[in-house]
């Protein structure tokens, strides 16, 4: 709580507030509102039911009617608070309705109905979590096999993105050789093309290398990133080029001097280029989309889009899938953020 | 060789070596579902599966976007799964198996899927390439409660699109309801009140027509509607490509007097609306030249890439077996395309009786569906057409196109696919 | 050396980390023999080629190869998605593309979607992108003050980072729609009429703005962080001596010195603006009507989505942006080499 306090109270300094302390106060705690308020309204929906989430107005915490076992009635009933014509309320169970009116019985006397019209009684409301939208996904949804896919697609991209380009990095920044501006060149130009862009073409390649359908034709296409090259040639730039020549005098080879000297040396690039390719890879979409059609192969992202149908979303499933594929963004986020964060304030990244 | 090279070939045999060979008696369906239907495909075919151990069969559930999307591209590249659902089934006709040679009694499917076996093959072609799973009929629905509480009388069969508007109109305005009515986004839809008002977009020569004078009318009458607040906007406004969007929501929300959508809904409305209103399907509303809907469902087809057609042809024999067919049937709440099971009568699973109700009426209302109409989902360019009517008719909703450019615009993008379809 | 790296010493890393890169390590120095070998044989220049090797094969094979096919593509005619069956037809796509009775309407052009998506980029680009930089300069602003828990304010606004575009767009549909989050809340404290946000041409755009700014935000404060941090304490400790009003501080001497950054942030929040897709396409699906759909959408749909797909129009479309996205990196090359120049002085 002090902690709080201290965070309210603490000033520009001097005796009064300073504006840009207000201003400061008002972005923070806006900051956090805005942040996280929209994930977590996400996560309360999807412990609704389909029918409350279609309701307007929305409610805030997932509610559902009450029901009550009534004698002589197989099923239970729904319950609803009803505006007696003596202006008293009572609770009473719903039967059947028809029309405007509703035939109802209170569940104390059974026997008896009574008709009331519809406007005068309102469900008795309970909050319940619709865990169901998380468990029958489960059931009926490979998620083990899809978690195991995107951590393998995940993984391996990110792996093999590292070694590639921290490779290529090396070379660009520390040799002179012909061609070599070529190439950055290259690089450069290619470093903002969308995927969207060459989607159809990249589709023809993978798919005459027989990768349809085959978590590899997700990775390779992915790995040779140019910003990762980019982003690692320049950190390795600022590596003084002396550290590398007494390797040489000591008769490293050049191989050495890659993995024992500059690599190490590039750890907080190597680091920021890490975390982004586990976040991109584990939040592609629609390149896994398009080569994975067999959902032995299905990674999260595209198993989560299986609720869509042509006329109806399943939109209770959707969100509470999404809401499973955040957690590991989450999980990083939690334990890696000051690396992520002062990292990339390190390397300026561009 | 360098290391890397050797890297490089290791990753890539690695990669080739885990493709997935096609096995003899492996069988892949790729599925689509827009409720309970693949769970009940599941089963199904789990049965099958019992009865036929040398048969693995393997249903890949996808969204219909990836079957809208990436399939047509996986089929042009010769891929695909074996079996699949799809609506575009006379487009991509050319990429289906004939299964004439590999089902056990072709009279059988001719007699009970004849009808419809044109939807899905190429033009002049006699082949079998699978059947409908479901039929589909565009229609309206009403909430009846809201009628009955503004005390206004529900339009009977032979109402127009016009009685209907003015009944909606009254009725939200009594009840304080934001939308007399609402049509689906979508080509399809808008395409059985066009006919209604006496559009044929099929040319003498079966090429597409320019847009005439029947069309004219729906639309500028819809678009009027928009503007004056009669018909939701929001639904019609809400994307910009060919995105289907359905005012599903805002009917089962109570939000909607009267809803055009189509028997696919049932399911849907029975199980979110509950017991919250009395809904009733009222058929297709009338114009001057019918009172028609519009036909058309998804289709479950053989493709031609695949290396088992023998099995593929044991696995679409049991699926359209009547048994079987009527079981799905039952269990989704569909309408069949079976002639068999339509003779032998259907038992819906469902203890709502306003369900069998509205497919009653579904079945009733098919009898007034006009002959130009019945003739779409077979017609090559009908795609074409829908979707350019989508977006420019959207277009026009916005405010973005004047009613003549929209026209214009509808012509011009049809006769665009046509020279690119050459 | 390489003797003594082999030997299975104890690392100087503990536990966990240790065990994980031994193998790793025992590998690296198997590797090492041959080559060694191929370093004698090809000298620096065929390490050099060595090192590129695997990057370059990968990016020609999947990146480059695209690249030029695509052009291919924008040359030829059909649906059809092997080079082999589809027909040459010159500059038919790019004629197409370009026809218009004048430039100022799109509606007069032939393809009147294309610029339709061209007019609303450009609008996207003129208001998104000096909001967004004046949002992340403010948070940066504020996050360089003397903070308690500051790595935890700064980790606030990066959050939004590490979703992916799909989840931010489906979040703020949730939120903006009919049955939202902020219909309800209006409604509870105005009492106010559900309004449909995202059928609404100007709140549309502005959730578009709003959304792609919320999604960015964390990283270019963060860009901007560094830039302030990196600026001499003493400087500001002599304005203060001297009794500089803050504001004038901030204009003299704050924002100079972080011009080498914002030039950064300035580049790259453009080069993003134009290629603005995902979380719009699942916010608003490019509507009302057209009013949000913008380049990539439109390439997207014209290439692969559309029931009237045609890829060479799209691989045309493609190209003309990829021309203006080439020139906006070039813009950047030397506006970080003038900073690094700037640097070294």
């Amino acid at each position: 709580m002090s902690a709080v306090a201290e965070f309210l109270l603490s000033r520009r300094g001097g005796k009064f507030w300073h504006w840009t302390d207000i201003v400061t106060w008002i972005w923070l705690v806006g900051g956090l509102v805005l942040m996280f308020g929209p994930a977590l309204w996400l996560a309360l929906s999807s412990f609704k039911t389909p029918a409350a989430l279609a309701a307007f107005p929305p409610s805030l915490l997932p509610y559902v009617t009450q029901q009550a076992v009534v004698e002589g009635y197989e099923k239970p009933l729904p319950l609803f608070t009803v505006t007696m014509d003596d202006g008293g309320t009572k609770t009473l169970a719903e039967v059947r309705r028809i029309g405007t009116v509703a035939q109802m019985v209170d569940p104390a006397v059974p026997a008896e109905i009574i008709k009331v019209p519809i406007s005068q009684r309102k469900p008795l409301e309970t909050i319940e979590f619709a865990i169901s939208n998380y468990t029958e996904p489960f059931i009926h949804f490979d998620f083990l096999r899809y978690l195991w896919n995107s951590v393998f697609v995940t993984t391996m991209a990110t792996l093999i993105t590292l070694i590639v380009n921290s490779m290529a990095a090396f070379a660009l920044s520390k040799y002179r050789f012909r061609g070599q501006s070529t190439i950055m060149m290259l690089i450069l130009a290619t470093l903002m093309v969308p995927l969207g862009v060459i989607m159809v073409p990249l589709y023809s390649i993978v798919s005459a290398l027989g990768l349809t359908n085959n978590l590899w034709g997700v990775i390779l296409p992915t790995v040779a990133t140019p910003t990762g090259v980019f982003l690692l040639r320049q950190y390795m730039l600022t590596i003084p080029d002396e550290l590398i020549d007494a390797a040489r005098m000591d008769k490293a080879s050049e191989w050495q001097i890659y993995w024992r000297i500059v690599l190490p040396l590039a750890a907080p690039a190597l680091a920021v280029l890490g975390i982004f390719s586990v976040m991109w890879r584990w939040n592609d979409f629609l390149w896994p989309l398009i080569v994975l059609s067999r959902k032995e192969l299905y990674t999260l992202q595209v198993g989560l889009n299986i609720y869509s149908g042509e006329l109806n979303m399943q939109w209770h499933f959707i969100l509470a899938m999404t809401v499973v594929t955040m957690i590991p963004v989450v999980l990083v986020f939690i334990f890696l953020q000051r690396f992520i964060t002062t990292g990339i304030a390190g390397t300026g990244l561009k | 060789m360098t290391k890397a090279k050797k890297m490089l070939l290791a990753t890539l045999t690695v990669g080739l070596l885990s493709t997935t060979a096609a096995l003899a008696g492996d069988v892949r369906i790729m599925w689509y579902s827009d409720g309970v239907e693949g769970e009940v495909l599941q089963d199904l075919i789990n049965r099958f599966m019992k009865d036929n151990p040398d048969i693995k069969v393997t249903i890949d559930n996808v969204s219909y976007s990836n079957i809208r999307e990436q399939l047509p591209v996986q089929l042009e590249a010769g891929g695909g799964p074996d079996i699949v659902r799809v609506t575009d089934l006379k487009v991509q006709s050319k990429h289906w198996l004939d299964l004439t040679p590999y089902v056990k009694d072709p009279k059988y499917w001719q007699d009970n899927y004849g009808e419809q076996a044109d939807w899905m093959r190429p033009d002049g072609s006699s082949q079998i390439s699978g059947f409908m799973t479901q039929i589909t009929l565009t229609g309206g629905f009403a909430n009846k409660t809201l009628f009955d509480q503004a005390g206004v009388p529900l339009p009977d069969a032979k109402a127009s699109w016009d009685d209907w508007a003015a009944a909606a109109k009254k009725v939200a305005e009594s009840q304080q309801v934001p939308y007399p009515l609402a049509l689906d986004r979508s080509g399809h839809r808008i395409t059985a009140p066009n006919i209604s008002f006496g559009a044929n977009y099929v040319a003498a020569d079966g090429m597409p027509a320019p847009l005439d004078q029947g069309a004219k009318d729906f639309i500028a009458k819809f678009v009027g509607w928009n503007s004056d607040g009669i018909a939701n906007k929001d639904v019609w406004v809400s994307a910009a490509g060919t995105t289907y969007r359905a005012a599903a929501e805002d009917f089962i929300n109570a939000q909607l007097v009267y809803y055009y959508s189509g028997s696919w809904q049932i399911p849907n409305f029975a199980t979110k609306i509950g017991d919250a209103f009395d809904w009733v399907a009222t058929g297709s509303p009338c114009g001057p030249a019918a009172c028609s809907g519009m036909p058309g469902g998804a289709g479950l087809v053989a493709v031609k890439y695949t290396k088992n057609p023998e099995d593929v042809g044991k696995v679409m024999d049991y699926l359209a077996s009547e048994p079987v067919a009527k079981e799905f049937a039952e269990r989704t709440l569909f309408l069949p395309a079976n002639k068999a099971v339509i003779a032998g009568g259907l038992d819906f699973k469902s203890d709502n009786p306003q369900v069998k109700a509205a497919l009653n009426a579904f079945v009733a209302a098919s009898s007034t569906t006009s002959p130009v109409a019945l003739k779409m989902p077979g017609w090559k360019w009908s795609d074409a057409y829908y979707s350019a009517m989508v977006g420019r008719v959207s277009q026009a909703v916005a405010g973005e196109l004047s009613l003549d450019e929209a026209y214009q615009r509808i012509d011009q993008d049809v006769a665009d696919k046509v020279k690119q379809a050459k | 050396m390489a003797a003594q790296d082999s030997s299975p010493r104890p690392a100087p890393s503990p536990g966990l980390t240790g065990a994980f890169f031994a193998p790793v390590r025992l590998l690296m120095s198997l590797i090492d023999a041959p080559l060694r070998a191929w370093q004698k044989a090809a000298g620096l220049t065929g390490m050099a080629g060595f090192f590129l090797l695997p990057n370059m094969a990968i990016f020609t094979i999947f990146v480059l190869l695209p690249l030029v096919i695509n052009f291919v593509y924008s040359m030829s005619g059909g649906t059809a998605i092997f080079l082999a069956e589809r027909t040459f037809v010159g500059a038919e796509q790019y004629e197409r593309l370009l026809t218009c009775a004048s430039y100022l309407d799109p509606g007069t052009c032939a393809e009147d979607r294309f610029w339709i998506a061209v007019r609303n980029t450009g609008l996207f680009l003129l208001v998104q992108v000096p909001l967004l930089i004046a949002v992340a300069l403010v948070t940066a602003l504020v996050l360089n003050r003397d903070l308690k828990a500051r790595s935890f304010w700064r980790a606030v606004f990066f959050f939004p980072v590490l979703l992916s575009p799909v989840v931010v767009g489906l979040i703020w549909r949730w939120i903006l729609q009919r049955q939202g989050l902020l219909n309800l809340l209006l409604y509870e404290t105005a009492g106010a009429d559900p309004h449909s946000w995202l059928s609404d041409r100007f709140w549309a755009f502005a959730a578009a703005v709003g959304v792609s700014i919320w999604a960015h935000v964390g990283f270019y404060a963060l860009i901007l962080l560094a830039g302030l941090q990196a600026i001499p304490k003493d400087i500001y400790e002599a304005a203060e001596m001297d009794g500089t009003r803050p504001t004038r501080v901030f204009w003299r001497i704050t924002l100079p010195l972080l011009m080498p950054n914002l030039l950064v942030v300035l580049v790259l929040a453009l080069i993003r603006a134009v290629q603005v897709f995902d979380e719009v396409y699942v916010l608003t699906g490019g509507g009302p009507g057209t009013s949000t759909m913008y380049l990539i959408q439109y390439i997207f749909e014209t290439g692969f989505a559309s029931q009237l797909r045609n890829p060479g129009l799209a691989a045309a479309a493609s190209i003309l942006m990829g021309i203006v996205l080439v020139v906006l990196t070039l813009i950047q090359i030397a506006a970080s080499r003038a900073s690094e120049r700037r640097g070294q002085r």
